[in-house]
């Protein structure tokens, strides 16, 4: 259903991305593709407890091995404080907590986590020196799960935490903070309603699952200032990070982006790059990190286990009366789940009067969680939409319907705080109900289930810079690392406005000195807000280039238009000049044309997706099969719509794998036992159908283009999409994630008795 | 660590008989996990690949020999083969991705000695014999003998398995082998069951051999479901009784693939479906 845009040329077609060659043939050079000359290779040193006290680190016999170069352990590092902290674009960073999850100093808060780092001319010899390292410890108990966590007489990881939120103190605690949203009359609301549903439900801890681990090389010089190539979401949070768990001025770091091989909120943190750069330090050489993936598993990612209750009340004709939500999510060892974006998206699509919601962010010995796809957001929509299915039935109300009579639409308050501009969410569940998907027939063992989801979208700091070549080319450089597609949406904008060829066009990611500060590619902004800056980089290009046609014709500028890349005269008083013409003549008009752009932006278009999900349920072995599925999702506008059905799959993908199989799994020690992608479940290819898209396109009044980002609410409805078919198949109702062959062989077991 | 591709069974042996804790490997499609996993750190690894005996098949009379270092690709493409064993032949197909089938092999895939292997159950039920090369020349154990644990086997250090025979299926027999695994490929059998049946003229069962994988130990024969099905026709009640049988025959723990109450009710959801599967071949359809 993607409405043709005949006023633009570019925006809304399917160049091939500009990209796209070197990362098929291989020559796109990932995190851990570079090799200096003299570099060394690392290891780092982790800890095999969930929990427990630092009481020495003997490095002396691990010095002596042949080949090692450089040991760096917490006391290295400097001190950092609780009252440094900054908003990283995908939630607040308190460098303390980051300085000690880079390297434990006096206690290790997870299994996984860094005590040491090693340098060494080969990887045998770091490995050699790692078990030649002696760390005594002192283990400590732990907890892994919010009730474990939340238990009175809890072990406590921090003896400094303080609840925020609250106004008595909590005592020694692992609850970090409460949020609260409240409106309305909640007993009068439920007191209106003909029905209630309250359930609970619980999910695991999922890994971003990304292909590419993390990787870095850093190459410290004698000045004191370091070169950092690796590959993230965002070159200058690494470079932020770095130089403050460092004790660094961040222009004493320069940071080269790599190609990214997948990220999705994991790669907005930093792990390696201090130690790397501590070590390149130390070395006086170049050195390599590389993390394998049982690492990337134990000490990276992942998205918080979560215990969530929920209640909704409806009167007959399917109102909303009244909602009441508790979340509680595991932060993993450092304060700052997604519990407070769970909280605001939780009943979000929804007008409701009278709401309670409460969440608890909740410390716990496992890997520090950081952000994935719509942080917190899939959870919360599992409970609320899973419930809200189950209130359909009651009422016998077709669950569209009852989304739609209480959907939110321009105007409406959202519960946690702002008034809806804009919005697509009726267009996207219209969508769904007109699809012929929604009328199909089922068979046997058969369910359909429907599901719908919120998420911000963020706005934040871009930068961009437009360079015309001798040639009449242009280069496009950002700050912004292409994770999604992002360079071709940039060309396919930039050649929008300047009137020339796509493929006239190079879209460029540059390293940390060479364009403006730009925030991390996260929150879907990218294409929205580098979006812009590229659109006003190029605006004021046009502006130069108009002027040095009005310079050469020597008329004034007004009497300049540029169309279709080249400057006309408006009364046709001159032959037109080309872009490429005016390019070869810059020496004489005024030097090389090129302009900057940078936004703060403001005017994010918010985005809902709502998705249909068939399954077919094997009642004898549990195994459930993904039979179709169909997902729409307002875009704004799609710049390059492959790339936006793109997002909209993997957002799926990923949510239907967290559905049905993945899990992080503990060992009585509080250790992963599947720390690999042959127990840790992601779908493979062949479990999945052809996910089909609809992309809805409701224009975001303050993107030049209409755009809104479409990274990350696809992943917000699966979970209890796929949860309501297979209600609707079995007639069981599943509350925990993943809802494995297990489960529901014993949920359907529970049944016959 | 060294590595040696010897080109004859003597010249493997000598190797082997060099160092006690040299590892022979066929694939290396587990081995090299296992290395990079540093469970294993074998001094000498001993490539088999290179000695024509261990990866050739033929039939030779009436008997398969199939090199053990026969890759799974090379024998699921064989279509004699996958008349004569459409079970071994699905089940070898089943393990891993095409570019881990190209070097996984069926003497591997035994001598790993994992309870979850595809398909030992399926040369169980077909009565394959294991020719080991020993010191004093060959000898041959059956391989329902070879796996004694997880990851052990009977062979004696310095001997190796040379190829495996199979007699060709009388008529009316069929074999058929399923496994459950979470996801539709790429994963380790949290149950697998294979069976032969052979039918008599009027339809009843002459004969069975039921093998079920990853609920013990090692891989079990289910003797009581293979009595109950001799001289029955297979119906619903039939296959219930037999499904009751192969749950109540393993011993099966609970570990992060499954639990223990899982792998025994589905041991019994694909051991009817695996019967059912091979009586229906070999009342001729396929």
């Amino acid at each position: 259903m993607t409405t043709t845009q005949p006023e633009y040329k570019w925006v809304g077609t399917r160049p091939v991305r500009h990209d796209g060659l070197d990362k098929v043939t291989g020559r796109a050079r990932y995190g851990a593709d570079l090799a200096l000359p003299g570099m060394l290779v690392g290891v780092v040193v982790r800890s095999p407890h969930p929990h427990a006290n630092i009481v020495s680190i003997d490095t002396s016999r691990a010095e002596l091995i042949d080949g090692v170069k450089a040991i760096v352990v917490g006391a290295d590092f400097p001190v950092i404080g609780h009252d440094d902290s900054a908003d990283a674009g995908e939630g607040v960073v308190d460098y303390r907590d980051l300085s000690r999850n880079v390297i434990a100093r006096d206690k290790v808060l997870y299994e996984g986590h860094p005590v040491a780092a090693i340098a060494a001319t080969s990887s045998t010899a770091a490995r050699m020196a790692a078990e030649a390292i002696e760390i005594q410890y002192e283990t400590l108990p732990y907890v892994l799960t919010v009730d474990e966590a939340m238990a009175e007489n809890a072990p406590i990881l921090h003896d400094d935490l303080i609840t925020k939120g609250v106004s008595t103190s909590m005592g020694e605690t692992n609850i970090a903070s409460r949020e609260l949203h409240e409106g309305g009359d909640l007993d009068a609301g439920f007191a209106q309603a003909d029905v209630v549903v309250e359930r609970e439900f619980t999910t695991k801890a999922v890994h971003q699952g990304y292909i590419e681990p993390h990787a870095v090389v850093a190459d410290t010089g004698e000045d004191g200032r370091s070169v950092v190539w690796c590959s993230s979401q965002g070159h200058f949070l690494v470079r932020t990070q770095t130089a403050k768990v460092l004790g660094w001025e961040p222009s004493q770091i320069k940071v080269i982006p790599a190609e990214i091989g997948g990220g999705f909120g994991g790669k907005t943190t930093i792990y390696l790059e201090p130690l790397a750069v501590m070590l390149s330090a130390k070395a006086g050489r170049p050195v390599k990190l590389v993390m394998s993936r049982d690492e990337v598993f134990r000490a990276s990612g992942p998205t918080s286990a979560t215990r969530i209750r929920v209640k909704i009340g409806a009167d007959k004709d399917g109102k909303i009366t009244a909602a009441q939500a508790w979340l509680a999510y595991t932060a993993g060892a450092f304060k700052g789940s997604p519990v407070g974006p769970g909280c605001d998206c939780i009943l979000t699509p929804y007008v409701i009067e009278n709401f309670l919601i409460e969440g608890y962010d909740v410390v716990t010995n496992t890997a520090k969680v950081t952000a994935y796809r719509a942080p917190g957001a899939p959870m919360a929509a599992f409970a609320s939409e899973t419930v809200l299915d189950e209130i359909a039935d009651e009422l016998g109300i077709d669950p569209i319907d009852l989304r739609l009579r209480n959907a939110v639409k321009e105007g409406a308050r959202a519960v946690y705080g702002p008034k809806f501009r804009r919005v697509g969410f009726i267009e996207t569940l219209e969508a769904i109900k007109d699809h012929p998907h929604y009328k199909t027939p089922l068979g046997p063992n058969q369910g359909r289930g429907i599901a719908s989801g919120f998420w911000f979208n963020g706005g934040l700091e871009s930068s961009a810079t437009v360079n015309i070549n001798e040639d009449g080319t242009a280069v496009v450089v950002t700050g912004s690392p292409d994770i999604g597609g992002s360079r071709a949406a940039m060309a396919q904008m930039a050649a929008e406005e300047l009137g020339i060829d796509v493929y006239r066009i190079r879209p460029v990611v540059a390293d940390t000195e060479s364009v403006g500060f730009t925030d991390v590619t996260g929150g879907s902004r990218v294409t929205f807000a580098t979006g812009m800056a590229v659109v006003e980089a190029c605006r004021k290009v046009v502006g130069l280039l108009s002027e040095r046609a009005a310079k050469v014709w020597g008329v004034d500028q007004s009497e300049v238009e540029w169309v279709d890349g080249q400057a006309q005269h408006v009364l046709g008083a001159h032959s037109p000049l080309t872009i490429e013409e005016i390019a070869d003549g810059a020496a004489d008009t005024g030097g090389p044309v090129t302009a900057s752009a940078a936004v703060n932006a403001r005017g994010v278009g918010m985005a809902f997706s709502t998705q249909l999900c068939d399954v077919e349920v094997d009642t004898e072995t549990g195994a459930v099969k993904i039979l179709r599925y169909t997902t729409a999702q307002d875009a704004g506008r799609a710049i390059h719509p492959s790339y936006v059905e793109g997002q909209m799959q993997g957002g799926v993908a990923q949510g239907i794998g967290w559905a049905l199989n993945e899990e992080y799994i503990y060992n009585n020690d509080g250790v992963m036992e599947n720390p690999g992608f042959l127990d840790y479940r992601i779908p493979v290819a062949s479990d999945l159908p052809m996910i089909d898209t609809v992309i809805v396109e409701v224009p975001n009044p303050n993107h030049p283009y209409g755009v809104r980002g479409v990274g990350e609410v696809g992943i917000v409805p699966p979970m209890a999409a796929v949860a309501n078919a297979i209600s609707d198949a079995t007639g069981k109702r599943i509350t925990d994630l993943p809802m494995s062959p297990t489960r529901i062989v014993k949920a359907l077991m529970d049944n016959e008795d | 660590m060294k590595y040696a591709a010897p080109v004859t069974v003597e010249e493997a042996q000598h190797l082997l008989a060099s160092d006690e804790e040299a590892q022979v490997f066929a694939g290396a499609t587990d081995l090299i996990p296992q290395i990079r996993a540093g469970r294993k750190q074998p001094p000498l690894t001993v490539d088999l690949k290179r000695i024509p005996r261990l990866v050739n098949m033929r039939v030779e009379g009436n008997t398969w020999v199939i090199g053990a270092a026969v890759s799974a690709a090379q024998l699921s493409s064989n279509p004699d083969l996958a008349v004569d064993f459409p079970g071994m032949t699905e089940a070898a197909a089943l393990i891993g991705s095409d570019q881990i089938q190209s070097r996984a092999t069926l003497g591997g895939n035994l001598c790993n000695a994992s309870p979850a292997a595809d398909t030992v159950p399926a040369m169980i039920v077909n009565g394959a014999v294991g020719v080991i090369a020993t010191s004093e020349g060959t000898r041959m154990v059956p391989v329902s003998d070879i796996a004694i644990g997880p990851g052990s086997t009977c062979l004696a250090p310095g001997e190796f398995l040379l190829e495996l025979l199979v007699e060709r299926p009388p008529l009316r027999t069929a074999d058929a082998y399923l496994r459950f695994i979470p996801r539709t490929e790429m994963d380790i059998a949290v149950v697998g069951a294979a069976a032969r049946v052979t039918l008599a003229e009027d339809g009843v069962v002459e004969s069975s051999r039921i093998a079920i994988g990853a609920v013990a130990p090692t891989v079990l024969r289910v003797d009581e479901a293979e009595a109950a099905l001799a001289g029955r026709v297979i119906d619903d009640d039939l296959l219930d009784e037999i499904a009751t049988a192969a749950s109540e025959r393993g011993s099966p723990i609970t570990d992060k693939r499954g639990t223990a109450d899982f792998r025994r009710h589905v041991v019994g959801v694909l051991t009817k479906r695996v019967v059912a599967a091979a009586a229906q071949r070999a009342g001729g359809s396929q």
